[in-house]
């Protein structure tokens, strides 16, 4: 395929639309001076990839994507910062010392995801360089079937592993109280 | 594959169209509840404008916002602000695409998804991020306490409205708008004869996801001003009005597809025209007891509103849920 050709496609335009504003987004959320503004930059990037995975026909992950992380997770980041601290303007206080390190685990994350991906790829056979036809969203029931009969282990196994991080979150943000205390219901 | 000019023609009158589309619902609904309320409360309500009955009164009002100062505060964060009454008009304007009025594929309907419902909650989610926005950056401490309280109600009536949903999506096999009305004029009885408790979860959530009465603490006058919205002027504050209204239509609409039988009625053909007067009439009905309940009932407190929607809505939701799954299998 030409520069010519891929010019030529409205979907590539569509494309661009998305990923731009959603890199940009994306660096702006670890810039950012304010931590609210920095929530609503993940917003934008969110809602860029969501626009990314409508444009591969994958309708249902991307309101998945919406509904859960724009609709739930980013709301409850919001809730968060905003019942303990949330000034306007800018903060001075909010890179971390470790930033390299840091900088070097997201590369290494990145690595590793994409190398896994393109492994994979390869193996069922290489990646389709067309994109599927607009209106040919995968049907619901095939991603339905999907879950319940063919990938039910594996989810169920994620199932469990989100149950467990969120006992062992009440168990780290809970204050463990002294019998004494706990008669007299200090904990309250 | 170039998009042509009639591809952008056609997007034009859309927008035109939807643009034109919402402050219709909103001054219909709000004119209604001024006049409904006040003869509740043994008032006349708008008299003078337009004549007749005060008709015109909610034109009068658009024009009044319109042309009033858009104050930004000193201390806001300005783009925030001005983005937040954007970000809760889409959450809004967006469910109109999914709302089925006839059983026509070309006209009946913006766009049959695939995922219909599961779209409709996704997209209307959004709202809450644009109130949030509103009540931070006010810079006011009303606002933030009105941005979180909404917030919290928001995030905690969600879950009963969504699983009150799969119930029906269980029984009609589908997500899709259209499918889950057809299944119900197939069937020739509506939802709400089998999914009744459903249908109470979905409305009590409603009324809770639209913050109005009984469950209007996030912009409670006698506690914060207005809330989240205490700092808006001119057409700001206008789009969180027409906002509200239009999700009163909406959601209502939504209720109506779901549990009601959409623009199915006994012994009227759903081809025939009378569809969308079909589906106009039943959210009459259930707006009208939107407003009926919002001026009868007292406000609730904060703590019972919580317990309502997670020690009760919640488990029963959930129980209901369990019940149509195994009925489904078993019959």
């Amino acid at each position: 395929m030409t520069l010519a050709d891929w010019i030529a496609e409205p979907v590539n335009w569509a494309f661009l639309a998305m990923a731009f504003p959603m890199v940009l987004a994306a660096l702006r959320v670890v810039t950012s001076r304010n931590v609210v503004h920095a929530a609503l930059f993940l917003v934008l990037a969110l809602a860029a990839s969501a626009g990314l995975f409508l444009l591969l026909s994958a309708e249902f992950v991307a309101w998945v994507l919406v509904l859960v992380y724009i609709g739930a997770v980013v709301v409850l980041f919001l809730f968060g910062i905003m019942i303990t601290r949330a000034p306007i303007g800018k903060e001075t206080n909010l890179s971390h010392k470790k930033i390299w390190p840091a900088a070097v685990a997201s590369l290494a994350v990145f690595g590793v995801t994409f190398w896994l991906i393109y492994e994979l790829g390869e193996q069922v056979g290489g990646f389709s360089d067309t994109l599927p036809a607009v209106g040919q969203a995968t049907p619901t029931e095939i991603l339905g079937e999907g879950f319940i009969n063919i990938y039910l282990i594996p989810f169920e196994a994620v199932g469990f592993l989100l149950l467990a991080a969120l006992i062992g979150g009440i168990t780290l943000a809970r204050k463990d109280l002294s019998p004494a205390e706990e008669r007299e219901g200090a904990g309250l | 594959m170039i998009l042509g000019l009639v591809f952008w023609f056609e997007l034009a009158i859309k927008l035109a169209a939807a643009a034109a589309v919402v402050p219709l619902i909103g001054m219909v609904i709000g004119y209604g509840e001024m006049k409904l309320s006040a003869h509740m409360q043994s008032r006349v309500g708008p008299y003078f404008a337009g004549g007749r009955f005060g008709w015109a009164q909610l034109i009068a009002d658009g024009i009044k916002f319109i042309q009033k100062e858009d104050i930004v505060p000193q201390e806001a964060d300005r783009p925030v602000f001005k983005w937040a009454p954007a970000l809760v008009m889409l959450g809004t304007m967006a469910l109109l695409v999914v709302i089925p009025f006839h059983p026509s594929s070309d006209y009946g309907i913006v766009s049959d998804l695939d995922v219909g419902i599961f779209y409709a909650l996704a997209i209307s989610s959004v709202s809450t991020i644009g109130v949030l926005m509103a009540g931070w950056s006010s810079a006011n401490k009303y606002s933030l306490m009105g941005g979180l309280r909404a917030a919290g109600q928001l995030i905690a009536y969600e879950l009963p409205l969504v699983l009150a949903t799969v119930g029906v999506v269980i029984q009609a096999g589908t997500m899709s708008m259209q499918g889950i009305v057809s299944a119900q004029v197939a069937q020739s009885w509506p939802f709400v004869l089998t999914q009744f408790v459903g249908f109470a979860i979905f409305m009590i959530a409603t009324l809770a996801e639209l913050t109005r009465l009984p469950f209007d603490m996030p912009i409670a006058e006698s506690e914060l001003v207005m809330g989240y919205v205490t700092e808006y002027s001119g057409f700001r504050f206008l789009f969180f009005f027409l906002a509200e209204f239009t999700n009163m239509f909406t959601m209502s609409v939504i209720a109506v597809t779901l549990f009601l039988g959409g623009y199915g009625f006994w012994g009227i053909n759903p081809d025939s025209l009378l569809s969308p007067l079909i589906v106009f009439a039943k959210v009459g009905v259930l707006l009208f007891f939107m407003i009926w309940l919002r001026w009868t009932l007292p406000r609730l407190r904060e703590d019972q509103l919580q317990t309502l929607a997670w020690k009760w809505l919640i488990p029963l939701a959930i129980a209901n849920l369990i019940v149509t799954a195994v009925l489904k299998v078993v019959i």
